[in-house]
């Protein structure tokens, strides 16, 4: 019988860092497999269509739909500039005319007669996209892009915002219980990406954005101070496109919460290095979670020895609560009964027995989250 | 009596897990024999949604001890000990369907778009208007960044001007809008508009989409014709969409009838069961991320999608939309606000934790009384007569506000209420999805209340839509057999009468007379909710409310009827409707206890 658990959020020493880095549309790769890149290196381009200017041309010269096309002093792929007419009335002797003028710089899409519609399509918008993290080309997707791979360290949050991000980690509370407080946030800071303890008041992050901090990570944050940054409740955690100049990496959840010790030394450890973040989250099918990568330099790591798949709780394992009573709190199985128990709120649930801080106690296994070391 | 079908094994693959059940012939019915689950693997690493399939029908094979599977093949026919005769299935993995809709005006042709696609079963992203004040290169960009897995258009009467929906089809055009799944296939595009303007359609849409062209959904103003764009989208979400997902082809042809989008089945097995027995329905399957509503009222049936009203990824837009406040009057317990918000917030970034203490379950509970009210505010608002129909006034008419457009959903007309859904389905408690259900729907006069205990309705609905000669009589009535014997779990039955009453006043005397013959009488205050423990068994009652106050028969006017019982039993409730609660904290606090010791609703201690 398959056994639940929540496979836990990786805090993974050195890994091999996989990402696909990937265009909207098919466009041009400009990296080959081996190539070794910056996070700053373009890795591939294309142009978007430009948007799309419907013009009434029939409603503004006042005439019939079917009449427009005599009227028109352009053709389906024409190139036109701001200004440029595009339809004229023959007027009365040559008096008295109305024209069209396109609004935009552009080419002429299509005509109806339906409907009496010039379309205009505006210069097409190029895009890029960067190789985010340094590491090496690991494989090219024809037209699409590449996936990148870099010997990393590498940690999930559990809630983030804004999208990415880079620059060097910054060590800011001195321990894991600790809050990063706005006072201990400066000018020197931008730039960076700073490593708090427990928790991150509103004044606190605001002042980070101030100082164009590029990024926080925290154990936790007030769910309700995310509306004062946001200008909207948050209805769902569907995160990563924000404007915001500093990226928000919660690695516990809301509340004040310590950052887990494993998270919290393995950021220390690697206190003035290299970093990107993404606070991208998607919690529904397909999960994203937000993510730190530290690339690890000179590593000659073997590939295959650190893929590693999330196991189930086990006897022994290390674990975390993730639901209130308890909610937070890090403890290690001490049994697996397989029957079903009553909670207090009458659900019958598979549980796990766990020492916390020398105190058993029955947690349902679904409100427990793996701690995986490495 | 022999019947041409012995053994039916059916699966709803949904996007977490895959349910399969076997129904079998026994002693002259259908009956659920057994049912597995296991989870659903569209998604990487598996890529095959059929693994997931023959998992769920080999932990069917385990508990059955009969052979089903012959490697990854399913047996037909059943020979005995081996084997089934059909085979269905539904399907919402990957996301479920997932349309647009378009229409010149919103209110009319629209909505009658949305009517139909969502009846089909599938989530509507958005709904494209010539009239909803979006310029057409907004219009444009939302229809490149949505990527619907079909589009429906819509507008004009038959004969009408052409304009408006070509105006719409030259949109689509321009923004050449790309399939959701898979590269390499054209967007499927339903036109069912104006007749008049079809082959400017097929000029203007012929080449960048893959078009069919159906009869218009409403061809004239005062009618609607849903059907044949219902059954279309049916045809290409098997054809298109599903062919683009992993594994389904392989799934497609194992089965004996076509796999239907799961909300799609749901809401025919409903429309069915309302049909059959003359009554009104409403069910509702309140999910982690949505909630569906489904209502049969004067035979006419509507769905609705509430895509951000759910219990776990989408609970903080229930906090969001109904305030905490709302939230906070069911819970009968001072709590600090800040720390709830936090708490909500946590269980919708960890969304598969469960309640361990009883002032979580409480709260959860308080919570998805919000999401199921919000949605069903939606759902009146939705499932309306025709809008824009003139009708003709006589003098008598002259004083009324009514107009087009008015809800179908009348409560007290309602006869059957079904929940379903985790929070409703596993309350430990029945009482507490009764009352969940009584809270948020607001039920008038007599109403039965249900649960389906483990969602079978999607399997049951794709049964009862096989359309094979030899086959759909007896595929009909496997599912309404099980769904009468199995699927459904009899709550029990709530008498609610209304109308203007002062608090504790009486508003109705109920006498009953039970199967054996006891007879029992009690009456209904104003403000109370009382219950009876009857089990599911036919009981007579005559109910003659307080002058002024309905319970279904008019205002003042006496009412006989049989109603059930059920694992909870009768409900009284004297709340009157809207249910308003005190502003008051203690006053609050006392009425939510009484109302929860009296219907023995959680255990005793120190919450209660």
């Amino acid at each position: 019988m398959a056994h639940s658990y929540t496979p836990g959020l990786k805090v993974l020493k050195k890994t091999l860092f996989r990402k696909e880095r990937i265009l909207p549309l098919k466009g041009e790769v400009l990296v080959k497999k081996g190539d070794s890149l910056s996070p700053d290196t373009v890795v591939a381009s294309t142009n978007l269509p430009g948007n799309v200017q419907m013009l009434k041309v029939n409603n503004i010269l006042n005439i019939e739909p079917s009449d427009v096309i005599d009227c028109l002093v352009v053709k389906e792929g024409d190139d036109v500039k701001k200004g440029d007419m595009i339809a004229e009335t023959p007027g009365i002797f040559g008096m008295f005319k109305s024209s069209v003028e396109s609004p935009v710089d552009g080419t002429i899409e299509s005509i109806s007669e339906a409907t009496g519609r010039v379309v205009v399509r505006e210069a097409p918008i190029p895009v890029e996209v960067d190789a985010y993290v340094s590491g090496s080309v690991d494989e090219v997707i024809e037209k699409e892009g590449i996936i990148l791979k870099s010997d990393a360290a590498f940690i999930q949050g559990i809630f983030g915002i804004a999208g990415e991000k880079r620059g060097s980690l910054e060590l800011v509370s001195k321990n894991a219980n600790e809050e990063l407080t706005a006072e201990q946030i400066n000018d020197s800071m931008a730039g960076k990406i700073l490593i708090g303890g427990s928790f991150l008041s509103l004044e606190a992050y605001k002042k980070a954005m101030k100082c164009n901090v590029a990024g926080i990570v925290v154990g936790g944050f007030n769910y309700y101070d995310l509306k004062a940054v946001l200008g909207y409740d948050l209805g769902v955690a569907i995160t990563g496109t924000e404007k915001l100049p500093t990226a928000l990496i919660v690695t516990e959840g809301y509340g004040s919460i310590p950052m887990s010790d494993a998270t919290f030394n393995l950021l220390k450890e690697n206190n003035g290095n290299d970093a990107s973040v993404n606070g991208a989250t998607q919690i529904r099918a397909g999960v994203i979670r937000p993510e730190i990568v530290i690339p690890v330099q000179g590593s000659t790591m073997d590939e295959d020895s650190v893929s590693k798949e999330p196991e189930g709780i086990q006897e022994g394992s290390t674990v975390r609560v993730i639901r209130s009573p308890n909610f937070g709190k890090i403890g290690k199985v001490t049994a697996l009964p397989s029957e079903l128990n009553k909670m207090e709120s009458e659900t019958m649930v598979r549980v796990a027995e766990i020492d916390i801080d020398g105190v058993k106690t029955l947690i349902p296994r679904a409100n427990l989250e793996m701690v995986e070391l490495q | 009596m022999s019947k041409k079908i012995k053994s039916i094994l059916a699966t709803d693959c949904g996007s977490t897990t895959t349910k399969a059940i076997l129904i079998e012939w026994k002693d002259d019915r259908y009956r659920l024999t057994f049912r597995g689950e296991a989870p659903t693997t569209v998604e990487a690493p598996f890529e095959d949604v059929t693994k997931g399939v023959l998992n769920a029908v080999m932990e069917v094979e385990e508990l059955s001890g009969r052979t089903i599977l012959d490697g990854d093949k399913i047996i037909t026919p059943d020979n005995g000990s081996k084997g089934v005769d059909i085979y269905v299935s539904t399907s919402s993995a990957g996301g479920g369907l997932q349309m647009m809709v378009a229409g010149v005006v919103k209110s009319m042709s629209g909505e009658s778009a949305e009517r139909a696609a969502l009846g089909a079963g599938s989530i509507v992203m958005d709904v494209l208007a010539s009239n909803d004040g979006r310029l057409p290169h907004e219009k444009i960009t939302r229809i490149r960044q949505l990527r619907p897995d079909m589009i429906l258009l819509s507008g004009g009467t038959d004969g009408g001007t052409t304009t408006h929906v070509m105006e719409l089809a030259e949109i689509l055009a321009a923004a050449n809008p790309r399939p959701r799944l898979g590269q390499n296939y054209k967007l499927p595009v339903i036109y069912a508009g104006n007749n008049k303007a079809q082959d400017s359609i097929r000029e203007t849409l012929g080449e960048i989409s893959d078009l069919d062209i159906v009869d218009n959904i409403r061809p004239v103003l005062e009618q609607e014709n849903l059907e044949p764009s219902r059954d279309k989208i049916h045809d290409l979400f098997m054809e298109h969409v599903m062919a683009q997902a992993p594994g389904y082809k392989k799934l497609m042809s194992w089965t004996d009838a076509p796999i239907m989008p799961t909300p799609g089945a749901v809401g025919s097995l409903i429309e069915m069961i309302a049909k059959k027995e003359k009554i009104s329905v409403v069910g509702v399957d309140i999910g982690g991320a949505t909630t569906d509503i489904f209502s049969v009222f004067e035979e006419k049936f509507n769905r609705t999608v509430s895509a951000n009203l759910g219990m776990s990824y989408s609970i903080c837009n229930v906090l969001a939309e109904s305030g905490l406040d709302n939230v906070l009057r069911w819970v009968p317990f001072d709590i600090d606000r800040s720390e709830l918000t936090n708490r909500i917030g946590n269980k919708m970034i960890r969304p598969t934790t469960v309640p361990q203490s009883l002032e979580e379950l409480v709260i959860e509970q308080a919570i998805a009384r919000e999401a199921l009210r919000l949605s069903f505010i939606q759902h009146k608002a939705f499932a309306t007569s025709l809008k824009g129909v003139q009708s003709e006034r006589t003098i008598s008419d002259a004083f009324e506000q009514s107009s087009s457009g008015q809800s179908l959903v009348n409560m007290m007309d309602l006869d059957l209420l079904v929940g379903s859904g985790g929070v409703l389905s596993h309350a430990p408690r029945r009482q507490q999805s009764a009352r969940m259900l009584i809270d948020a729907f607001m039920p008038e006069g007599i109403t039965q209340l249900a649960v389906d205990s483990i969602f079978m309705m999607p399997q049951l609905g794709v049964l009862a839509n096989i359309d094979k000669d030899d086959l759909k009589d007896d595929a009909s009535q496997a599912a309404l057999e099980v769904f009468d014997n199995d699927c459904l779990i009899r709550l029990g039955t709530c008498v609610t009468p209304v109308g203007k009453a002062k608090p504790g006043s009486k508003m109705a005397d109920v006498s009953m007379t039970f199967k054996d013959g006891s007879t029992k009488q009690i009456e209904i205050l104003e403000g109370s909710l009382e219950m009876l423990e009857v089990p599911y068994e036919e009981v007579q009652v005559s109910i003659k409310p307080s002058r002024g106050i309905d319970v279904g028969a008019g205002k003042g006017e006496s009412l006989e009827s049989v109603i059930f019982g059920g694992v909870v039993g009768l409900i009284f409730d004297g709340r009157n409707r809207p249910i308003t609660l005190s502003t008051d904290s203690s006053e609050r606090i006392e009425s939510l206890l009484n109302w929860s010791n009296s219907v023995d609703e959680y255990p005793k201690g120190d919450l209660f």
